[in-house]
């Protein structure tokens, strides 16, 4: 059980060093997506009674990261007309580099920080913090307003993953409540997004600078 | 209490009259101050559950913003009937159901609860900010939005951590406020270190403490007078609930050397840093965003002195709210009646308002801690609590900034409302209404008040409040 779980956690990894090196968005939100459902397979192999409150929340889970939000993302991107590849701030080949130190780093970190006893041996830790730093790294790095949701919902994933450790003690509402957020976030941030498109005829943040000081 | 408020702003998404659904919110004020009220002087009517507990801090809370809230409702009223030309039907709805939601957070005794509510307080703020409906204005509401978010995205993990670090000695998890507090000395020393972090940045970004206060100078400079008086006042009081609850868990666990000393170097940073962009600061909304991230700072700063400070960081959410209100009301009409926001065009004020060119200079003086108004005895209070402490240093740099502060914002506002308006500048139609005065007038007297005298139950309540932060019965 544990190594089928540590399996899709190095997945996860990976899929962040992905995203980081890809220049195509539309890539990059099906890796996104893919990674949702990964995520959504998780709680199966860390919650070991399958009770039915559980299940609606794997349901819920893959439904909204791996469908839904990035089909909305799809849309925003048709209807603003977005065929160029990301921008990124610094070069693709060192926004790899960073994610794989971060990840260095995570683990190292993860290391330092005390366990209970059920969770020896698994990579949920390490995992949840190198992928909020990847998170990081897309808000930071690029200045498509598309990429930086991205950048947040990776950050998103990661802070899923830790949550991950807590299933089993923390009432089921506090989950939804998460997953809520996160589709009335995006689903917002999509409105928000087609308004700057009207309005700027570019999703690009380098434009929103007007209200510099 | 949460629920009229939310059924409120559905109606108020019904009403088809754009010239009859403003008044919805006074109403809705008005029986909301009146159940404040009755709440806050018969406790032990409430009935309650573990969930929803209103505790003396989070009195105080409610009682600010409802209070705020009652005076911006009937200045909504008159601030829209000049502006007709635009629906205002989500405007109306999304400030009612903030005050809804804006409950639950003070209600709420259920660390996962709060979080939920206040990132739901950052999504229902969002439309307000894009009223506008200008670039300028989408601007805004993105960096808000972007920033906010993920400030909320890292208030959240701060609290899987804070369960883990429960989790990890072997405790049963819960996030029930009362649970954790009682078990707050058992916790796993670690983790609660690093849940403290994040919880402090991430709410500590819905506060807007330097430096993750970018957002606040581009949306209070954008968004109506109103709606800065909600932020200013209302949205940063409730985030600074929630930092003062995981203080009191973290001062429970005995960790108060290690959070004091951060909290007393984000408190000090923000100040330098409001203090630095305010000096030479052409654009008075924008001033009055660095002046909000000052006492945010002047709050976090109080907490982490911490013991005789304290009642003056309470006295200050109350004193700070207030004021704030006068302020970005009185700049607001400022900013109607010159069609512009930077002192090139916006001179002499009170020539051309009287009312309110009068009430932004009372206003600044309150803020920068004159007396005889409120701030001033709330800020002396906590430079009490830092000479009480030993802390001399602390107190000495915390008085430069206040200087500083004064004299950068001094010289914005008097160039404001001193000399008379240029010449070239076109006159616009708008004059002081009752509506829009008054209840400035009002807000600014009960700031005058508190710095005379503060009532005895306020003065009990705040001490209770003290107290109950320090764990004392």
């Amino acid at each position: 059980m544990t190594n089928l779980l540590n399996a899709i956690l190095v997945l996860i990894l990976v899929m962040n060093l992905f995203a980081l090196g890809t220049s195509r968005i539309n890539a990059v939100i099906r890796t996104v997506a893919l990674q949702g459902i990964l995520l959504g397979i998780i709680p199966l192999l860390v919650h070991k009674h399958l009770t039915v409150p559980v299940a609606i929340m794997i349901g819920a889970a893959i439904a909204i990261k791996g469908v839904v939000i990035p089909s909305i993302m799809t849309r925003a991107l048709r209807d603003a007309q977005i065929k160029r590849e990301v921008e990124p701030l610094i070069g693709l080949l060192p926004s790899i580099i960073l994610g794989a130190a971060a990840t260095a780093f995570a683990l190292l970190f993860a290391g330092q920080l005390p366990l209970a006893a059920q969770h020896y041996g698994t990579l949920l830790v390490p995992t949840s913090i190198a992928t909020v730093f990847v998170g990081f790294i897309f808000l930071v790095t690029r200045y498509k307003a598309i990429s930086q949701v991205i950048g947040y919902l990776v950050l998103e994933n990661g802070i899923f993953i830790f949550g991950m450790l807590l299933i089993e003690a923390m009432p089921l509402i506090v989950e939804l409540g998460v997953m809520l957020d996160l589709f009335v976030g995006i689903f917002v941030t999509c409105i928000i997004i087609n308004h700057i498109n009207q309005a700027f005829s570019s999703m690009d943040t380098r434009r929103l600078v007007s209200l510099k000081e | 209490m949460i629920l009229f408020p939310l059924m409120m702003a559905a109606i108020a998404l019904l009403v088809p009259s754009n010239r009859l659904r403003p008044w919805l919110l006074p109403i809705t004020a008005v029986i909301y101050s009146a159940t404040t009220v009755f709440v806050l002087t018969r406790p032990d009517l409430m009935i309650t559950n573990e969930w929803l507990i209103l505790d003396p801090p989070a009195r105080i809370v409610l009682l600010v913003v409802s209070t705020l809230f009652l005076f911006c409702s009937f200045y909504t009223v008159g601030y829209l009937q000049y502006r007709k030309e635009r629906s205002n039907r989500v405007f109306c709805a999304c400030l009612i159901g903030f005050l809804g939601i804006m409950s639950v957070v003070v209600w709420a005794h259920h660390l996962g609860l709060m979080w939920v509510a206040i990132e739901a307080t950052t999504l229902v703020t969002a439309p307000l900010i894009y009223f506008n409906r200008t670039p300028r204005s989408i601007e805004a509401t993105w960096k808000y939005l972007m920033v906010g978010s993920v400030g909320i995205a890292l208030a959240l993990l701060g609290t899987f951590f804070l369960a883990y670090a429960s989790l990890q000695s072997g405790l049963e998890s819960s996030l029930a406020f009362e649970d954790v507090l009682r078990n707050a000395p058992l916790l796993s020393k670690p983790w609660l270190h690093a849940a403290f972090i994040l919880l402090l940045v991430g709410y500590g970004t819905k506060m807007g403490l330097a430096p993750m206060h970018t957002w606040k100078p581009e949306v209070y400079g954008e968004v109506p007078g109103v709606v800065g008086a909600i932020f200013a006042g209302g949205v940063t009081s409730c985030a600074f609930l929630a930092v003062l609850r995981i203080y009191q868990i973290c001062l429970a666990a005995g960790e108060n050397a290690y959070i004091s000393r951060l909290m007393v170097f984000m408190g000090l940073f923000s100040m330098a840093v409001a203090g630095l962009f305010m000096v030479n600061q052409r654009d008075f909304k924008r001033m009055l965003a660095y002046s909000s991230v000052e006492h945010m700072g002047i709050l976090v700063l109080g907490l982490g002195i911490g013991g005789p400070a304290l009642f003056g960081t309470l006295l200050h959410i109350m004193t700070n709210g207030l004021t704030k209100g006068v302020l970005f009301l009185s700049s607001g009409n400022i900013h109607r009646a010159y069609n512009s926001k930077s002192t090139d065009v916006v001179r002499g004020a009170m020539r051309r308002l009287p009312l309110s060119g009068t009430l932004f200079l009372a206003g600044f003086l309150a803020i920068t801690g004159s007396p005889p108004f409120g701030p001033f005895i709330s800020e002396f209070a906590i430079l009490n609590g830092a000479f009480d402490t030993g802390r001399f240093i602390t107190a000495g740099i915390f008085l430069a900034m206040l200087l500083l502060v004064f004299i950068g914002m001094g010289a914005t506002v008097l160039t404001v409302v001193q000399g008379r308006p240029p010449a070239h500048v076109e006159d616009t139609e708008y004059r002081d209404g009752f509506l829009t005065a008054a209840p400035v007038v009002i807000l600014m007297v009960m700031v005058l008040l508190i710095g005379l005298y503060i009532p005895g139950p306020l003065g009990t309540m705040i001490k209770d409040a003290a107290g109950f932060l320090e764990g004392r019965p």
